[in-house]
């Protein structure tokens, strides 16, 4: 069997306080862990090699969830199948709802996090693999290596973001509140992720997610989401697609698209016309968000199949705003 | 001196089945680990070693989570864990376990603690579940066996049993039988149910050590230098192995005996085992495996079967004569090229099937001790533990009597675990060593390494037909990739071409298939060994003729059915034959004659047929003594005991044996005890491979259940006063024709039979197949078996343009077992079949690095990127069994566990021509192949006439 190395320590702090202090006093050899899914399989295969792990489990008051203001406020520890379930958010949020709800399988689901999947790891058919495998191919830039399988030539690690958060919470405009020694702050999701896929974030150190806002959707505001996977359970995302837009009798205005699992960085699609919601405009708005994209051999499927999917769950995930 | 610098361990308070534990636990220590080595609660279950299987689902506070992915150290302070041993009350099983035993989802078993769980979640929240609310609830729990069908009628029924409508288990009988033909829950049911089954894994003995072995992380190299002293010096390793201590050679085919435990002068795939280890526990193995040395000189490898054949290639063992290939079987019957060159139509294709994996939830494992008097005793999940035996006599180099493999219960094998290992030899060199037991469970990679998988095949067929429709010519040329050893591949190269001539018959017959070493994991029998690939290319085929001919392809079928009672082309005699019945009750149930060609775009529907074996004639090593062997003890207290080598792999022959007795004997079920596959308590059987289980056993046990019978029935007979043809038996009762009010209970009657003959009451039982069976020709009795099982399966399809989606809406499947001595088992057995088929047609494939450094490498060797389909995506299958009583077998009764497979993947191929008039002959059929075919048709189109519009 697989064993995780006997190598850390783990604290249950309980306030976020603790935390911040504890990711301080241990600097780059802590790590936070949520629900554990992604960071248990990352033990596993060395790609993680902490001193003292620091969850989060014990933390009073992550777990909130407040739909009554504006923004709405999720908490970093609420689960995803809460989220997925929960009436309301279904109704208020309903690609977010669909995209947490395609996350792994059910019981991911219900130990996985927001935040944990926010802040999830990039994904590369080359790293999310046992010490021996890597070792066996050679090491690469974002764990032991110098070079990158994908790319050949390249000097950065292009691993794909694979949380299907991601897509819909840029649509929604969404912020984080983070906690670090410094205090808190809130940054926009949009400037949280960076293109580099050995971190795609810009959480510094000692910081931790605590709470996810959305400002609250306007009524005739629409949103969809759709994944390409090939398994309906338990299956990364090959490519993910959110969409948005304000839809006033029968015209589309402020459309904004996110595709992801093809970069480190999810993309959003530019320069998407206004109009008369018919399939021309939305295969308008596909064959831009088509343009913009270029998958990569980083993760699982075909690549230019992935790529000539993307106009097609652009259209899905329009039928699926407008259902 | 200290081991590897490991944290400390901490105590702590779990709840767990309502029981408080106070543990240490190391802070790297999972749940699942801190459970089942800690805790002693081994029924939650380790399949993947990270998040992938749902095998270790246990209930936190009520809702299914993953104790793989859960460090002990982060469990709540008070939350409520429960496992599968917390689910079954005082009262008894809890309504699922009940619902599980009862449908006959309970295969291995391996996958059903945690899928219990999750279904008892399900059921906490709603007792009227809908299907697809069933289907998302199991979504993170992957079975392997039961194609999941027997699952959601089990999920239904515990719903309706805790609704209070399920009537209580009656399982009836066959017309003319007391026992057989009734749907009797599995001899192992209730242990499989409430997690009491004891798996490889599960065994924990005192002083036990564990086992690592250190693998070649090159396809091809020489070992120029291993120095294991660094490793050796760490306290807490007791013992290091490199392969010069086990240097002979061995396989399971005597014949090719190419492998070694550990490789001594080069290692020919990446994952060969290299060296090995003991030590105190896993993480110290894990430390001082990595301190071990080896120098390779690394070797240009051979990674296609078309280079193995080049003039230069490597040779990956030199000095063998016939070079790369391991084996070339050439062969034909009738004139061939005068039927094809006389034809009216030929169809030629070009067709591939990519190589696949078993995947059974259950890693490898193997647990050796040796005792005071020097005897070894193996336990591991093998299923061939009679091969297993020999081979360790053989290499371990000590008299077979010395040795003793026990076989415990087995998480799926699908013929991946038919070979002896590496593991189990050095497991038990080790233990004799170090003189402690040691244990070596293999993560899932290494599976993939270990492999056996089904071979990839590229495959050239030519089908000629005259202009009645008739066929008159099969020409078929096959290149097998082997992987690095030969493994079953002497018969793989056979069957590849020796299973095809029925029940679709042709006039003449040829076939010219070579299997090559490749620089990959040896490959071997999975499921349908050897014809699932050949047969998907052939009625692929015969599809494409009905189309030339302008014939509906069931009734091409019909047109060319060998029928029963014949000699094929080939020289294989067959006997019972319900090929046509299959046929006609798919035609009929799918709708076929309504709907077939007339289905709208991107709708369609395909058939196929198949036969497979029950058994073949020759065991694998020449010999004159049964291939299977049964031994009946009966006891005065009323119970028969059943003891046979036969491998229960979760197909359930350990049920079959039960209920044999008990017909025979009169006995209900459970009064019947199974000692199966321990080499020491049950005569030899040769294993669970070659679909030859029931079949062999079976009669075997028929015949020792009978001669028991007649010693009981003539003491009864005497102390009733009445002849013995008059007594008879049934339900625990022995009594009068005549008069059945008189008689008396089994424990009486064994009881008297005890004392009339002044010994214990026993007899044994074997079967030996008829040695004529098979063509006069060298290698025809390869593939001759003395039944076959046919099957017939009408798929209904939708293509997906936009993605190349190909979604399986419904299966039907139709199999003729001879006779179902369990329709619940057989009705299991088909729906598994089918699943594995469809997963192999649409999603699975062991293949090499997507590119890199090493390009020997295999693609992610884990049950995330090599997928198996999880209950959501998994088709709508109907099994429909089909009884043509064949006249040799048991009650007639022959094979259903692998004869099911092999139509549904060109069933999905026909299905998708008449959906989008597309023709897929390349596995798998990823949606991107898919829609890139479908592009090519378009183009194709477009350019017409001629079609130039190559792609
Ligand atoms: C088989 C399998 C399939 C999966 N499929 C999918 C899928 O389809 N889609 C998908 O999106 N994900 C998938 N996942 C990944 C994972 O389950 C989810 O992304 C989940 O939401 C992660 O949440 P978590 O709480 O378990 O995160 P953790 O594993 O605890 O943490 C994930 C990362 O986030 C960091 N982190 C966690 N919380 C915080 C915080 N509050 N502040 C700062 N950093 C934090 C951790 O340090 C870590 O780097 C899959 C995982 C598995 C094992
Ligand atoms: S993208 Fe390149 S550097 Fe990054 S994980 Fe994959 S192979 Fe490694
Ligand atoms: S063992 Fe936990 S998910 Fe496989
Ligand atoms: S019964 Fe599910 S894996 Fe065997």
């Amino acid at each position: 069997m697989l064993r995780i190395a006997p190598t850390f320590t783990v604290e249950t702090p309980t306030t976020v306080d603790e935390v911040v202090a504890l990711l301080q006093r241990h600097g780059p050899e802590a790590r936070v862990v949520a629900g554990g899914t992604d960071v248990m399989p990352n033990l596993k295969h060395g790609l993680y090699e902490p001193k003292v792990l620091v969850s989060l489990g014990r933390v009073q008051g992550l777990d909130g969830l407040d739909l009554s203001g504006d923004p709405l406020s999720l908490g970093a520890l609420v689960t995803l199948h809460r989220l997925a379930e929960h009436p309301e958010v279904r109704h208020l949020l309903p690609s977010l709802a669909a995209a947490v709800g395609h996350v792994a399988g059910p019981q991911h689901r219900r130990m996985g996090t927001l935040g944990g999947n926010v802040c999830l790891d990039t994904r590369c058919v080359y790293i999310n693999q046992t010490y021996f495998w890597r070792e066996a191919l050679g090491f690469c830039i974002k764990k032991d290596g110098t070079e990158c399988h994908v790319t050949r030539t390249g000097k950065k690690c292009v691993a794909a973001a694979s949380n299907d958060s991601a897509p819909p919470l840029l649509t929604l405009d969404a912020r984080l509140e983070i906690v670090g020694v410094g205090g808190r702050r809130e940054v926009a999701l949009d400037d949280f992720y960076v293109n580099d896929g050995v971190k795609n974030n810009a959480l510094a150190q000692g910081e931790v997610v605590t709470r996810i806002l959305v400002p609250r959707p306007a009524p005739i505001r629409r949103f969809g989401f759709d994944k390409l996977r090939i398994r309906e359970s338990v299956d990364f995302p090959m490519l993910n697609v959110a969409v948005a837009f304000d839809l006033v009798d029968g015209q589309a205005r402020r459309p904004d698209i996110v595709v992801s699992a093809i970069a480190a960085r999810p993309r959003r699609v530019k320069g998407l016309p206004e109009g008369l919601l018919n399939h021309v405009l939305v295969a308008e708005w596909g064959e831009k968000a088509f343009q913009s994209t270029r998958p990569l051999p980083n993760i699982n499927g075909d690549v230019e199949w992935r790529r000539e999917m993307v106009p097609v769950l652009v259209r899905r995930a329009v039928a699926a705003a407008t259902e | 001196m200290n081991g590897p610098a490991m944290t400390a361990r901490q105590l702590i308070t779990l709840r767990v089945n309502g029981d408080t534990h106070e543990v240490a636990v190391r802070p790297n220590h999972t749940l699942l680990e801190v459970l089942r080595y800690d805790l002693g609660l081994t029924g939650s279950k380790q399949g993947c070693d990270k998040g992938d299987c749902g095998a270790c689902t246990v209930l936190v506070d009520g809702e299914p989570a993953l104790a793989c992915c859960t460090l002990a150290l982060m469990v709540p302070p008070g939350a409520e864990i429960t496992t599968i041993e917390g689910l079954a009350t005082k009262q008894g099983l809890d309504p699922v376990q009940d619902a599980f035993d009862r449908s006959g989802a309970l295969q291995c078993g391996f996958c059903q603690p945690g899928m219990m769980l999750s279904a008892r979640a399900l059921l906490n929240r709603t007792t009227t579940p809908g299907d697809a609310e069933i289907r998302a609830a199991l979504g993170g729990n992957l079975c392997r066996c039961t194609g999941y069908t027997q699952i959601f009628d089990a999920v239904k029924l515990a719903a309706a049993i805790e609704r209070g409508e399920a009537p209580p288990h009656a399982p009836g009988a066959a017309p003319g039988h007391t026992v057989l033909g009734g749907r009797h829950r599995k001899a192992d049911g209730h242990l499989k149910a409430t997690g009491a089954a004891i798996y490889a894994d599960d065994i924990v003995l005192p002083r036990m050590l564990h086992g690592r072995i250190l693998r070649s992380p090159h396809a091809h190299a020489r070992i120029v230098r291993i120095d294991a002293s660094k490793a050796l010096a760490l306290p807490g390793v007791h013992a290091v192995l490199t392969g010069d201590a086990l240097p002979a050679r061995y396989g399971v085919i005597p014949w090719t005996e190419d492998e070694q435990a550990l490789a001594t002068d080069k290692v020919r795939f990446v994952g060969e085992e290299v060296a090995a280890l003991a030590a105190v526990d896993e993480e110290t193995a894990d430390a001082a495996l990595r301190l071990i040395e080896v120098e390779y000189a690394p070797l240009p490898p051979v990674l296609t079967p078309e280079a193995a054949l080049e003039p230069d290639a490597p040779q990956i063992f030199e000095g063998r004569k016939h070079g790369n290939v391991t084996k070339r079987v050439d062969l034909a019957f009738g004139d061939v090229d005068a039927a094809l060159s006389n034809a009216h139509h030929v169809v030629r294709g070009e067709y591939f099937f990519e190589g696949t994996a078993h995947a059974p939830i259950e890693p490898h494992c193997v647990v050796a001790d040796v005792d005071a008097r020097g005897l070894v005793t193996v336990w591991s999940s093998t299923q061939i533990p009679h091969y297993v035996h020999r081979t360790l006599s053989k290499v371990l180099e000590i008299p077979a009597d010395r040795v003793r493999v026990i076989q415990p219960a087995l998480g799926g094998a699908f013929g991946g675990k038919s070979d002896p290992f590496g593991h189990e030899i050095v497991a038990a060199k080790l233990a004799m060593i170090t003189g402690r037991p040691v244990k070596f469970l293999l993560n899932r990679e290494e599976t993939f390494y270990t492999h056996r998988g089904r071979h990839p095949m590229k495959m050239s067929m030519a089908l000629a037909a005259d202009a009645e429709g008739r066929l008159t010519a099969l020409d078929s040329k096959i290149l097998i990739d082997g992987g690095a050893y030969s493994s079953f591949g002497l018969v793989t190269a056979y069957y590849s071409g020796q299973l095809l001539a029925a029940p679709t018959g042709y006039a003449t017959y040829r076939f010219d298939s070579t299997r090559v070493f490749t620089n990959k994991p040896p490959c071997g029998p999975k499921r349908g060994h050897g014809s699932v690939q050949p047969r998907f290319a052939f009625e692929i085929a015969v599809d494409k003729m009905a189309h030339a001919l302008g014939v509906d392809p069931i009734e091409l079928r019909r047109r060319n059915d060998v029928g029963p009672d014949t000699t094929t082309v080939n020289g294989q005699r067959i006997t019972s034959n319900g090929f046509l019945e299959c046929l006609r009750v798919v035609e009929q149930a799918s709708g076929w004659k309504q709907r077939y060609g007339r289905l709208p775009f991107g709708r369609g529907l395909g058939v196929a047929g198949s036969m497979y074996i029950s058994g073949t004639a020759y065991p694998v090593y020449p010999n004159d003594m049964p291939q299977s062997g049964v031994e009946i003890r009966l006891d005065r207290s009323g119970r028969a005991h059943v003891m046979c080598g036969a491998s229960d792999i979760g197909q359930g022959s350990n049920t079959m044996l039960a209920l044999i007795a008990a017909e025979e004997l009169g006995l209900r079920p459970d009064a019947v005890r199974v000692t199966s596959s321990d080499t020491d308590l049950s005569p030899v059987d040769l294993g669970a491979y070659s679909s030859r289980v029931t079949f062999m056993a079976g009669l075997a046990a028929q015949e020792a259940a009978r001669a028991l019978a007649g010693e009981v029935r003539d003491a009864v007979a005497v102390k009733l006063g009445v002849p013995s043809a008059e007594v008879t038996c049934g339900d625990g009762r022995w009594f009068s024709l005549r008069d059945p009010a008189t008689g008396m209970t089994a424990a009486e009657a064994f009881a008297l039979a005890e004392a009339s003959r002044g010994r214990p009451v026993g007899a044994t039982g074997g079967y030996r197949t008829d040695r004529n069976l098979g063509g006069p020709y060298r290698g025809g009795t390869i593939g001759a078996s003395p039944a076959y099982s046919f099957t017939a399966h009408v798929v209904e399809v939708e293509v997906d343009a936009d993605t190349g989606r190909i979604d399986v809406k419904k299966v039907w499947a139709a199999h003729d077992c001879g006779f179902a001595l369990n329709p619940t088992l057989v009705e299991g057995q088909i729906a598994g079949s089918v699943y594995m088929g469809w997963a192999e047609a649409v999603m699975e494939e062991q293949a090499m690095v997507y590119g890199g450094p090493n390009p020997g490498l295999l693609r992610g060797p884990n049950l995330l990127d090599y997928r198996i389909p999880t209950a959501v995506e998994t088709p709508d299958i109907e099994v429909f069994i089909v009884q043509s009583q064949d006249p040799n077998g048991p009650y007639g009764a022959k094979e259903a566990g692998e004869g099911p497979l092999h139509p549904v993947l060109p069933a999905i191929a026909n299905a998708v021509f008449d959906a989008v008039g597309v023709r897929l002959d390349r596995l798998p059929f990823h949606p991107a192949v898919v829609r890139q075919a479908l592009r090519c048709a378009a183009a194709d189109a477009a350019a017409a006439p001629g079609g130039t519009g190559r792609c």
